[in-house]
């Protein structure tokens, strides 16, 4: 077989792509310069970002952080650049930041909410982040709620504890008494002897043991809460006391038990079809109409409820989405194996409808942090609040985009990590069913 | 020896209503009654006992009270010497503007931004990624607030526009003038005007129908009607011949002749806004309360479409394309027929969420200004005639009725594009 000249025996060295399909130049070509097209769209939007650059950043370098007043900031621009327009006057962050991050909470007790936060972060890692840290923190977390509202309002220590002491006398009857009555009855048991405790026995617990052992730290009043410290908060305690509510809302909503059933339909419903605002409306002109007679508690408390129900319908639906999202064979499951509705609920399905609708439980509290700046609209100084009161101040009359943007950046950077984490959840929790 | 014994007789005790599980849910049920009733008899009980000790009842005879207050952004004919309830009404209408007119744009905005992250060039991807982000983690109240900031302190205020060294223009052939008090826009006039129809005489409720926007809507109605004729019979057609007649002539023809026809019939023509002294007159005037909300609503909830969007087309595998290209479609139909029926499953229902969400935004027209529902019903309505249960009420029974109606209708298109199982 002569006809063969040539049989190549070894491989050809590898040529290097050419220049043009690797490195920046290849990476534009393919990313930025594909078509006439995506050039076309490219340098129209390169355009558009040195348009708004140009604008914004200027405005943001060229600014001033030290003036007192907005007239002083001019008369600075004026000798620096000799515009008083297209510079940003830092001064007014500069001195009122730390009112707009706390309102009129009291200077010297700022440790407390920043505390109560950093607390709040432990609390809330055996949830958040179940791989790392160890689920011994949960007892931390049944504490936290009575810890936060001492350190937020101060007073006696023994106010949160009788609160706390409520629940404790609940658990002690549903344990005791379940062996004894049956599960219902023990209960429908706790739960009477913790509201009688807490309308009878708790005011007197603490009256006679803060008279005993005085533990106490400065009071604070609810009217000085404000800024984004009170988002914050009405955000925290919101979602928080809403989670069980939201809970109890979507079981019913999915039982057999017509008027359960329909009854938490018409709340639900209810309230996720009217605004906020409405609900603000009720909270400061009509609660205490609906309450007893002399009942007055403040506006921040009344906030709160209103707050509370409104999250708690739309938590319910989240939750409801989860108990949905789980098989039908898990309900099976658990029939099965012969547990009862209750003892099926807890073991069984809400651990896992929880883990599913824990994403949107975290939009759900990135909705409700946002909607807490409608509380400016009945008057409570928010941060959108205390934006106006200083706009009000002779110095700094006719601010406007300083404060904004440093409100914006403040809710930005808040809501864009929970929505980061919330992404990072998700991708962990997907167990690979695709 | 065996003995043959009666089985127990079965005698209803009490503790059978909560162990026994075929009476156990009734009993939880009549609990549940009791206790709601308990609950509501306190509360309205609580209510009766304030307002009586501070002398109110509940009646809604002050709707009929002169409201005594203008509205500046109206649809329909009001003054201050008319009643509440008219006042209200003018409310209800310029929600429903703002909630329509927010929708669309919204509408709008959201799939061009959703469609736009997809895309394959990397610059607007990444900017698209950025307006979403920055819209949809900052509140809507401080949107609001900013865009009415940018548009009061940002736009020359009508006298710029005046005489020969004028500092701004009018837009678009001097036919849209954009101020600090609002915007300009022409309004469609009819010189030889069918006139309109007085509804309901002196009622607080009357309204005025105009008789050439019915001809208007009646001849598109019918030109529509044309249009799915001819287009069905082009269906009857291909299917039996194999063939698809041209008919986009004709269909255009159908749509636009009988329209030109009416319109000069009617005598149609433009009414541009003048600079009439300090400030502008003719036109339609869009205040700037209405437009930064509009502006704000529209962004703001546009970048919540703009994901569903996005998630709608990411969830279409990409098979179905291939197997619509194998079939021979071509790429238009391919995603009218194949993708955007399947996206549309997974995009409506979100979507009626997100249109809810907006119209009961629009509430926080309060913070600028807008005259809607919550600004005259729950806002001057309220504070002057001091019906504050009355006023929430009612507000919240619109509102309610407006969420009932929008999700209604949705539903309603999501049935009716929802695939059909077995």
């Amino acid at each position: 077989m002569s006809d063969i000249s040539f049989v190549r025996k070894e491989m050809l060295p590898e040529k290097a792509p050419p220049a043009s399909e690797v490195g920046a130049i290849g990476w534009a070509r393919h990313n930025l310069f594909s078509g006439w097209v995506n050039s076309i769209l490219t340098l129209v939007s390169l355009y558009a970002i040195y348009y708004v650059l140009a604008g914004v950043l200027p405005w943001i370098l060229q600014s001033s952080w030290s003036a007192q007043s907005l007239k002083e900031c001019r008369e600075v621009f004026e000798a620096a650049y000799g515009t008083t327009h297209g510079h940003a006057c830092w001064g007014v962050i500069n001195e009122r930041w730390l009112q707009l991050l706390f309102g009129f909470y009291p200077p010297e007790l700022y440790w407390r909410p920043i505390l109560a936060l950093l607390l709040l972060l432990v609390a809330l890692s055996p949830v958040l982040f179940a791989d790392h840290v160890s689920y011994k923190v949960l007892r931390f977390t049944a504490i936290y709620p009575f810890l936060m509202v001492w350190l937020m309002w101060g007073g006696p220590i023994w106010g949160p504890i009788s609160a706390a002491m409520g629940f404790v006398v609940g658990f002690a009857i549903l344990k005791f008494g379940t062996g004894r009555m049956g599960e219902l009855a023990a209960m429908i048991a706790a739960v009477a002897g913790a509201v009688v405790w807490w309308l009878l026995l708790s005011g007197t617990f603490s009256s006679v043991m803060s008279s005993i052992l005085p533990i106490a730290i400065q009071s604070v009043e609810s009217r000085q809460f404000g800024g984004f410290m009170l988002a914050l908060l009405l955000g925290v305690v919101a979602i928080g006391v809403s989670l069980p509510i939201g809970i109890v809302l979507a079981l019913g909503r999915q039982s057999d038990l017509l008027i359960v059933k329909s009854l938490c339909i018409g709340f639900i419903e209810f309230i996720r079809g009217v605004p906020l605002i409405t609900l603000l409306f009720v909270a400061s002109l009509l609660l205490n109409i609906f309450l007893p007679p002399g009942t007055n508690f403040d506006i921040i408390l009344r906030v709160m409820i209103m707050m509370t129900l409104f999250s708690a319908a739309y938590m319910a639906e989240v939750i409801r989405g989860g108990l949905a999202a789980l098989p039908r064979g898990q309900y099976e499951g658990a029939d099965s194996l012969g547990l009862d509705y209750w003892q099926a609920q807890r073991l069984i399905i809400m651990p896992q409808a929880l883990k599913i609708s824990i994403p949107g439980i975290v939009s759900t509290f990135i909705g409700i942090f946002k909607d807490t700046t409608l509380v400016s609209i009945i008057g409570l100084l928010d941060v959108i609040g205390l934006a106006s009161a200083i706009r009000a101040d002779t110095a700094w009359n006719g601010i406007y985009w300083e404060l904004f943007a440093f409100i914006a950046f403040l809710f930005f950077v808040v809501c864009f990590s929970m929505s980061r984490y919330s992404m990072y959840l998700e991708r962990k929790l997907q167990t690979g069913h695709r | 020896m065996t003995t043959l014994t009666d089985p127990p007789k079965e005698t209803f005790r009490l503790s059978m209503l909560l162990y026994d599980t075929r009476y156990r849910s009734a009993t939880i049920q009549v609990i549940a009654m009791f206790a709601f009733m308990l609950l509501a008899a306190w509360l309205i009980n609580n209510t009766i006992i304030n307002l009586n000790n501070l002398g109110k009842e509940v009646t809604f005879g002050f709707l009929g009270e002169t409201a005594g207050y203008d509205i500046n952004q109206r649809l329909l004919d009001y003054n201050s010497q008319d009643s509440h309830i008219r006042a209200a009404l003018m409310g209800l209408l310029n929600t429903l503007v703002v909630a329509v007119l927010g929708c669309i744009t919204a509408t709008i905005i959201g799939v061009f931004v959703g469609v736009m992250r997809l895309s394959s060039n990397w610059l607007i991807a990444r900017i698209m990624t950025v307006y979403v982000e920055t819209f949809r983690n900052v509140p809507v109240l401080l949107w609001i607030v900013l865009a009415m900031a940018i548009l009061i302190e940002s736009l020359p205020a009508p006298r710029a526009f005046r005489g020969e060294d004028a500092t701004a223009s009018m837009n678009l052939f001097d036919s849209v003038a954009i101020t600090n008090r609002g915007v300009y826009i022409p309004e469609p006039l009819f010189s030889r005007s069918l006139g309109d129809i007085h509804l309901l005489g002196e009622h607080a409720l009357r309204f005025d129908v105009s008789m050439d926007l019915m001809a208007i809507l009646i001849v598109l109605a019918l030109s529509i009607f044309g249009m799915r004729k001819v287009s069905a019979k082009a269906n009857a057609t291909q299917a039996a011949t194999g063939d698809r007649p041209k008919t986009w002539h004709i269909q255009l023809g159908l749509l636009f002749v009988p329209m030109i026809v009416l319109l000069v019939a009617l005598g149609f023509h433009l009414g541009y806004p003048e600079l009439k002294g300090f400030n502008f007159k003719g036109g339609t005037y869009m205040r700037n309360s209405l437009i930064a909300l509009w502006l704000a609503l529209s962004l703001y909830t546009a970048a919540f479409i703009a994901e569903i969007v996005r998630a709608g087309i990411l969830a279409i595998s990409q098979g179905q394309t291939e197997a619509a290209s194998a079939l021979g479609l071509r790429p238009g139909r391919t995603m009218r027929l194949v993708i955007l029926p399947q996206a549309l499953r997974v995009i409506i229902p979100p979507m009626i969420s997100n249109y809810l969400n907006l119209t009961k935004n629009s509430s926080l027209a309060i913070a600028v200004g807008y005259m809607d529902i919550t600004g005259t019903l729950g806002g001057i309505t309220m504070n002057q005639t001091g019906r504050e249960l009355e006023c929430v009420l009612m507000l919240m029974l619109v509102y309610l009725a407006i969420s009932l109606s929008i999700s209604g209708v949705m539903n309603w298109y999501n049935n009716s594009v929802k695939l059909v199982e077995r």
